[in-house]
């Protein structure tokens, strides 16, 4: 038989049990569906992730405080308040692979404005941040240099804040209160965007870093950490070895001795969030997977019944001529005929699965074209794997004895 | 001579294991039936008929002996071989009718051609000569379950005949018809076997069908016992 012809078979003996032929494929239509659902859970994440970074600048680098694994433990950003705004004088000098660099001094604080109250993180940051973050802004002003040196107090505020403070309000020469001190607002920055559930990068508010460090931290001496970009995203390594070498100095470490600084750049990070979401897709996926297995095996215990309810339209079949794998084919075709239905059904409940994940639970989710061949595959293998033992089973059967079964 | 045999059997045995005992159910079977005969087998349950049956028509090989059809040795060809024999030279007839439920006369009858890659248009054509040759016209797409036991007979001969084979083997296949409709049966065999020149191969118990065949082959314990001309 040709293939249309068994196609068209294997059609029709499904139709004959409808209720059954649906129930079987449900097992591989929920399979696949859940596959490619949980797939674009993953695929939104990494696909968030490598937006968020790529609007924050490849070329970015940071320093902290604190050596990079002390003990075998990685220590956490600012262990050790040890970097200087010296130390960023000396890397904007020396090295010459990098462009800007903007101290930064991070703390919270409340922040007042009329009878508004609102928590936020606040930033001590150098005049080129924006630059460095590759930021706009959107009214007003960023401070410069000159106000950076003097101390002034002057605040631009992330979009987020002054949606909360001003609700609409032009908040451009307005006072508001950081920690009962007042600053004058000056800018505003564009709205970033939260990014798959993380902390939303509009809710802060950036000052010059020598007036957070005399007035709201009290360290005149000290930064948290320090902002760079390099000339070029090429660069960025470059700008690393520049950078270790210059704190080295300034920090006067031995040769051998551990640093008391790390430094890392956009690169290397969006690398370690690339590698935990795609864990995170290759977690869902195999768990979904397991209930594409668990299909294929409703596949295959249906055929077996199937099989043996139809021993003796098998001895017909083998008595007008029939070959083995006449046989094989017919009950194969079946088997993938309602694992690829399954499938196909399955591609359009995880389209609408993902598109209700995204809803509900307002991720960002991803269903790739990759994903729906890789599925559609998976389930036509199932078909074709979980098929292939009943399709054996019902060709090698005896014509005499299949002829007499009753 | 031998040419003009249809079928030659020499002494075919045919021995089944069963469990630790043998069961010798053919004990060398010779015979040759020509091209275009009317043969009636028969013999008492046990007698050996329906295994003979089978191996005549290509469904079992025998443990010994050789078997021609066509001229050709059949007995020790492979089962992917032997369907394809049964498909283009033998066409079956059974006591029970063996159509496939829920399936219309015509799709039943089409069947044999499926396997012989015949393009569709020319299976349709076929299958509905071969329903109107045995008087089921107007009936094709009746399903199997809403035709009489006669017609599903007739339509199981129209499977059998579709593919123009040389030889039609009917088991019995008046046993589950009353006497009027199983008259009917054995006169479209005589039809075919007379208009169309098919060999027609007959396993009956029943005297009074037997006495249309041109010949009878009378078994008993896996052996030929008597033989009989017209």
């Amino acid at each position: 038989m040709n293939i249309m012809r068994t196609i068209r078979v294997a059609l029709r003996a499904l139709s004959r049990n409808k209720m059954r032929s649906f129930l079987t494929a449900l097992g591989i239509i929920i399979g696949v569906g859940a596959v490619i659902a949980m797939v674009s859970i993953g695929q939104g994440a990494k696909s968030n992730v490598e937006k968020r970074f790529e609007s924050m600048g490849t070329n970015l680098l940071f320093v902290h405080a604190g050596s990079r694994s002390f003990r075998g433990r990685h220590g956490g950003g600012g262990t050790y308040q040890n970097l200087t705004p010296n130390d960023a004088k000396a890397i904007l000098e020396r090295a010459d692979a990098v462009e800007y660099v903007s101290p930064n001094v991070s703390t919270r604080a409340q922040v007042i404005y009329g009878n508004k109250n609102w928590n936020t993180s606040i930033q001590g940051a150098g005049e080129n941040y924006t630059k460095i973050r590759n930021w706009r802004v959107e009214e007003g002003i960023f401070f410069d240099e000159q106000m950076v040196k003097s101390g002034q107090k002057v605040a631009v505020l992330g979009s987020e804040v002054s949606e909360n403070l001003f609700e609409g309000a032009d908040p451009i020469g307005q006072i508001i209160r950081i920690k009962k001190i007042p600053f004058s607002v000056i800018g505003v920055l564009e709205t970033k965007g939260e990014a798959g559930g993380w902390h939303s990068r509009d809710d802060m508010i950036v000052i010059p870093y020598t007036t957070a460090q005399r007035r709201l931290v009290g360290r005149p001496d000290r930064v948290s950490s320090i902002d760079i970009s390099a000339v070029s995203a090429a660069k960025t390594a470059e700008a690393t070895e520049q950078i270790e070498e210059i704190l080295r100095i300034q920090h006067k470490i031995a040769p051998g001795a551990e640093d008391d600084f790390h430094v890392r750049n956009m690169a290397d990070v969006a690398e370690s969030f690339a590698e935990s979401t795609k864990t995170l897709t290759f977690l869902l996926g195999g768990i979904a997977s397991v209930s594409l297995l668990v299909g294929g095996i409703g596949i295959m215990n249906i055929m077996l019944v199937s099989v043996t309810e139809r021993i003796r339209e098998i001895g017909i079949r083998m008595s007008v001529g029939a070959r083995e794998r006449d046989i094989l084919f017919q009950f194969l075709a079946e088997a993938i005929v309602l694992s690829l239905l399954g499938g196909i059904l399955g591609i359009i409940l995880g389209i609408g699965g993902s598109r209700l994940i995204a809803r509900i639970a307002g991720w960002q989710t991803l269903v790739s074209m990759g994903s729906i061949a890789l599925a559609f595959l998976f389930a036509g293998s199932v078909g074709v794997f979980f098929g292939f033992y009943p399709a054996r089973k019902a060709s090698k059967l005896d014509p005499i004895e299949a002829l007499r079964y009753e | 001579m031998e040419n003009n045999n249809l079928i030659q059997l020499e002494n075919i045995k045919k021995i089944y294991k069963v469990g630790e005992t043998q069961v010798n159910a053919l004990k060398g079977v010779s015979s040759a039936i020509k091209g275009g005969d009317f043969v009636a087998i028969m013999g008492p349950s046990g007698s050996g008929k329906s295994t003979l049956m089978n191996i005549i028509g290509c469904l079992d090989r025998p443990t010994e002996g050789k078997y021609l059809l066509e001229g050709e040795e059949v007995s020790t060809l492979d089962k992917n071989k032997l369907a394809r024999i049964r498909n283009k030279k033998i066409g079956f007839v059974f006591q029970t009718f063996n159509l496939l439920a829920r399936t219309t006369a015509l799709e039943n009858t089409e069947l044999p051609l499926m396997y012989s890659n015949v393009p569709r248009k020319k299976t349709r054509d076929l299958a509905y000569k071969a329903l109107s040759l045995v008087g089921l016209e107007g009936r094709e797409l009746h399903r199997t379950n809403q035709l009489s036991g006669g017609e599903q007979q007739r339509a199981a001969i129209a499977r059998a005949l579709v593919n123009n084979p040389s030889l039609i083997l009917a088991d019995e296949p008046t046993g589950n018809l009353d006497t009027k409709t199983g008259k009917e049966i054995i006169d479209i065999f005589k039809k075919l076997n007379e208009g169309k020149h098919i060999t027609v191969i007959l396993v009956t118990h029943e005297q009074e069908i037997a006495q249309i065949a041109h010949r009878r082959i009378h078994l008993r314990d896996g052996q030929i016992i008597k033989e009989e001309h017209a």
